[in-house]
């Protein structure tokens, strides 16, 4: 009964018959061997090549293995202990190996309150982080000093190294941190979330694509043209998105 | 636990001993205090180790206290221990600021670099060696030298830290945070 309701509301594609797999399988071989031509080839090339650019596909494999370095700093270490459990689990996006060396990770995430005395040790383990690299603020504490406001934390860690994502929390769920993480791949594909620019129709107001602070660049305005450009198109997607779903 | 006659009768014999070492009493909350002349300190420190019938052999804690506004200024707070009877004696050496001086006014007090003139007393490291790193952590946040001490230096802050953090005048840090209530003293915060 349950099984019937379920087919009825997304009916299962038929499987493809067997005779159809062994065909296309001998095509592959005879394309491997030279000995394919005509239409056939091209209905083969057409349905097994992918094209994409360098660049697309090496952000692609970046983003899906990320190798964040085993890095503890406060309470919130505890929260970050867990998404690599069975429960929360960051295999799911490929980041589960966490590197006891900052010279194989890619990500720092900066999990607890910044002590001024702890600022240059943490600098010089993001100075040996190989490029490419990224660096995750998680909580309020990294990220501008939280609950202690005084002279043993830093006020953000942004004031010493560059960070990629702040999640906000004290501490932050390991779900928010997964959703940080989620955002970075963004990122690293060349696809950044807009954030809040989205919800106050703010695009253009990055702070590379401000023109306020003087003469802009060539490349800032090239830049400031494609963010407007990719924020419309991307709207634009949404809203057929929306309409194709009501309708 | 010296009881309060107890108390006093430390102080006389003390002050027989150690002519002008024992200030004053007070015994508060069953627990008794000794305020201590800190030229004497060591004088005092070693008599209530070593006399038989005291024997306060250990120095379960040495802190700093700054309480400003009073004067003298700075507490060097000493808790004894004796072990086999339980009993625990407080000592109390009060130092004045010479930074406070009126005669230089418009030198800052802290945050100073150099030439910062800093309260003095002697160390009981040599009677006590575990006093070694509570020293440091006196002078380190409240800028008290420690005079005969082997190593005298910042212990927690980083080394080149300026300034004695704990001090009471002191600036909290942190950043200033705008709420509503606020908003109105810090104009213009957003350029």
């Amino acid at each position: 009964m349950k099984r019937e309701k379920l087919r009825a509301h997304a009916p299962l594609e038929e499987p493809p018959a067997p005779t159809d797999l062994r065909v296309r399988q001998l095509r592959a071989r005879d394309l491997l061997r030279g000995d394919l031509e005509g239409p056939e080839l091209e209905q083969q090339v057409e349905e097994s090549v992918l094209t994409t650019t360098m660049h697309k596909a090496v952000g692609w494999g970046r983003a899906n293995s990320i190798f964040p370095a085993t890095f503890g700093l406060a309470c919130c270490a505890i929260e970050m202990m867990s998404i690599v459990g069975p429960r929360y689990d960051i295999a799911r996006f490929g980041a589960e190996n966490l590197r006891a060396s900052p010279r194989q990770a890619d990500l720092l995430i900066l999990s607890g309150r910044v002590a001024v005395k702890m600022a240059p040790v943490i600098r010089r383990l993001y100075d040996q982080m190989l490029e490419p690299k990224w660096a995750i603020s998680m909580g309020a504490c990294s990220s501008s000093g939280g609950m202690f406001a005084n002279y043993a934390v830093v006020q953000g860690a942004d004031k010493f190294m560059p960070v990629d994502i702040h999640v906000p929390g004290c501490p932050p769920r390991p779900e928010a941190l997964i959703y940080g993480i989620n955002k970075l791949q963004r990122m690293i594909l060349g696809n950044p979330d807009p954030g809040w620019r989205r919800r106050y129709n703010a695009y253009g107001t990055e702070e590379w694509a401000r023109e306020a602070t003087g003469e802009a660049t060539p490349e800032e305005i090239e830049a400031y043209a494609a963010a407007r450009e990719r924020a419309a198109s991307h709207e634009a997607s949404r809203s057929v998105a929306t309409r194709g779903g009501r309708g | 636990m010296p009881d309060a006659p107890g108390l006093e009768l430390i102080a006389q014999e003390l002050n027989g001993a150690a002519e002008g070492s024992v200030l004053g009493t007070y015994h508060e909350h069953g627990q008794g205090c000794l305020i201590v002349n800190p030229e004497r300190i060591l004088d005092v420190l070693s008599w209530l180790r070593d006399t038989p019938g005291q024997e306060y052999h250990f120095l379960s804690s040495l802190h700093g206290v700054d309480y400003l506004p009073a004067e003298p200024r700075f507490g060097v707070v000493y808790e004894l221990l004796n072990m086999p009877r339980a009993e625990r004696l407080r000592l109390r050496a009060a130092l004045a600021d010479p930074g406070a001086s009126a005669s230089e006014p418009d030198r800052p007090r802290t945050r100073s670099g150099g030439g910062e003139r800093l309260p003095e007393i002697d160390s009981c490291v040599s009677l006590f060696a575990g006093a070694e790193f509570p020293e440091r952590e006196v002078y380190d946040f409240f800028g008290i030298v420690f005079r005969g001490h082997p190593d005298m230096r910042r212990i927690l802050m980083p080394e080149e830290y300026v300034g004695w953090p704990q001090r009471r005048d002191f600036p909290v840090g942190g950043e200033p945070v705008i709420f509503t209530r606020n908003e109105p003293e810090m104009p213009r915060w957003f350029e």
